[in-house]
């Protein structure tokens, strides 16, 4: 597997469970808004994913976010969606981001434009999700873009990329498809966020089985629920997201007041349940609009202090 | 075949409102399969507009016809005697016949009857989806004989994503989601093998973003 200078790939080799989150870009220019949030988790994570544009609704760059966090010293993990950009402007962000030494890429197809707030727009889809990571990969160890031009300077990059055991039509497809990410140069995922334990297990054992796991780091998705209202939110309107009732059951079962405090416990018993689960190499903790629940939630599960990298 | 609906009549009717005559120009290939702009309907959308010209206490002459095809000059020709009588056309074909009969008939007003939507099948009478974006270069033996392009929303050669479930597309549940068709067929074919293997960008240079596309058979032009 190629070694990039990323310390989030240096964390994972080292053989520490990861930990990643992420944070979202205002709908403004004011960038002292990611400074705010980053700076809320960054003693408690490895690296920060920022978002690209996520469900297609229109912010602040993740290219210039995440520039703006490697300035602050922090490591970023940049999210690029296919959705809105073709392969001319995806492998120029490549090139520009890995000029600031970048060094983390989550490669990703993006939601349709139709949950967004331009729902009128031209889509591009020029490559998917895969693709990106071929492009990557490509333009990392061949120093090549897709048009042919060769180059010195590669950008250094640890690849990364979704996976959603929960979506149809059955987890041995879901399976079959990390294994394609994973023939595609995907060296790490971050999951979507699991409520279905079973179903995430399973997902693992197969991975597991059919020796994924040797060739790629599973962070496992976890986001905290806010409220009963937010997990009845998931279960019913958000694609791809599988909440079962119990969950709905024991968020609205008890008070008002407390359902947040309910939300981040079922959060640190989820982490704490996975720990041991084979194959898993971290957690990427999604805490919506939430970033200052992060530190409660890696202390309790016993992830910080972060270890320190040798030399880095 | 080409799909196509009928503009609202409010839409046409803002057209050639101003004018005193009107010739209503069907077609008797796609549009008339799709029942949106043949012989029948070109004959319905007359009698609509006598009735407002009527209404609205204006003389005016609307007269229709059906053209074989409006996508051949030999066809077009079959208004060559008749359209200088007309102040406006509004052809019911598709984007393809409207413009061809603007081009062979340059100083006459051509109006779209119809919008035109895709290259579909008929699932049934007044039943119509998309099969086919003519992206120049056929990938069916690829996936099952099922195309992701057309029948991907986000056109993926590596699906599906994860906005997947219960087998349909995030965007409408109305919506099968093609990704789980291809990959339920080619288990079915025994070549799931196929979906393993990821798909290199494709060249979309025989697609639209190579521009305005032309055939040119050799073997037939002699």
């Amino acid at each position: 597997m190629t070694t990039t200078p990323s310390k989030l790939q240096k964390m994972i080799a080292a053989g520490h469970l990861a930990v990643t989150s992420e944070v979202g870009p205002p709908r403004s220019a004011d960038g002292q808004v990611i400074e705010h949030k980053a700076k809320m988790i960054k003693d408690y994570v490895d690296a920060i994913n920022v978002t690209d544009n996520q469900t297609s609704v229109c912010r602040l760059c993740s290219l210039a976010a995440c520039i703006r966090l490697k300035l602050m010293g922090l490591e970023p993990v940049l999210q690029m969606v296919t959705r809105d950009r073709n392969r001319i402007a995806l492998q120029s962000d490549i090139l520009g981001a890995a000029s600031f030494g970048i060094n983390n890429i989550l490669c990703l197809t993006g939601d349709h434009q139709h949950f967004g707030d331009h729902p009128n727009c031209a889509n591009v889809f020029d490559l998917d999700s895969t693709q990106l990571a071929l492009t990557v990969r490509m333009m990392r160890d061949e120093g090549k873009l897709l048009g042919g031009h060769e180059f010195e300077v590669r950008p250094q990059m640890y690849i990364g990329a979704a996976a959603n055991p929960f979506a149809g039509p059955n987890v041995e497809m879901r399976v079959a498809r990390l294994a394609k990410k994973v023939a595609a140069g995907v060296q790490f995922v971050q999951t979507q966020c699991i409520y279905n334990m079973d179903t995430f297990k399973t997902f693992m054992k197969m991975s597991v089985d059919r020796g994924l796991t040797e060739k790629v780091a599973i962070l496992a998705g976890i986001t905290p629920m806010k409220n009963v209202g937010m997990a009845r939110y998931m279960q019913k309107r958000v694609p791809g997201i599988d909440v079962p009732d119990e969950i709905v059951k024991r968020m609205g079962g008890v008070p008002k007041e407390k359902q947040a405090e309910e939300g981040i416990n079922l959060a640190v018993e989820q982490i704490e349940e996975l720990k041991g689960v084979p194959g898993i190499r971290g957690f990427h903790i999604m805490a919506i609009e939430w970033e200052e629940k992060v530190p409660e939630i890696v202390e309790r599960v016993g992830l910080y202090p972060r270890p320190k990298l040798n030399g880095g | 075949m080409i799909k196509a609906v009928p503009k609202p009549l409010e839409e046409v009717i803002g057209r050639v409102q101003d004018f005193n005559k009107v010739l209503i120009a069907g077609c008797d290939g796609c549009v008339t399969v799709c029942e949106a702009g043949g012989l029948k309907e070109a004959k319905i959308l007359a009698s609509a507009l006598r009735l407002y010209f009527t209404q609205a206490g204006k003389q005016a002459q609307v007269d229709d016809i059906s053209l074989t095809r409006q996508c051949e000059k030999e066809y077009l020709a079959q208004l060559s005697d008749k359209i200088d009588g007309y102040d406006a056309v509004v052809s019911l074909a598709c984007g393809c016949g409207v413009q061809y009969l603007a081009e062979m008939y340059d100083n006459k007003l051509i109006f779209p009857g119809v919008d035109t939507c895709f290259l579909g099948v008929n699932e049934e009478r007044g039943l119509y989806s998309e099969r086919c974006q003519a992206c120049g270069r056929c990938i069916l033996a690829e996936t099952g004989g099922i195309c992701p392009i057309a029948r991907c929303s986000k056109r993926m050669l590596n699906g599906p994503c994860g906005g997947s479930e219960a087998g349909k597309c995030e965007i409408n549940p109305e919506i099968p989601c093609g990704w789980q068709l291809i990959y339920e067929r080619l288990k079915t074919l025994g070549q799931l093998d196929r979906f393993e293997n990821p798909v290199e960008p494709k060249d979309w240079k025989s697609s639209r973003d190579g521009g305005p596309r032309k055939i040119v058979r050799e073997d037939l032009r002699i």
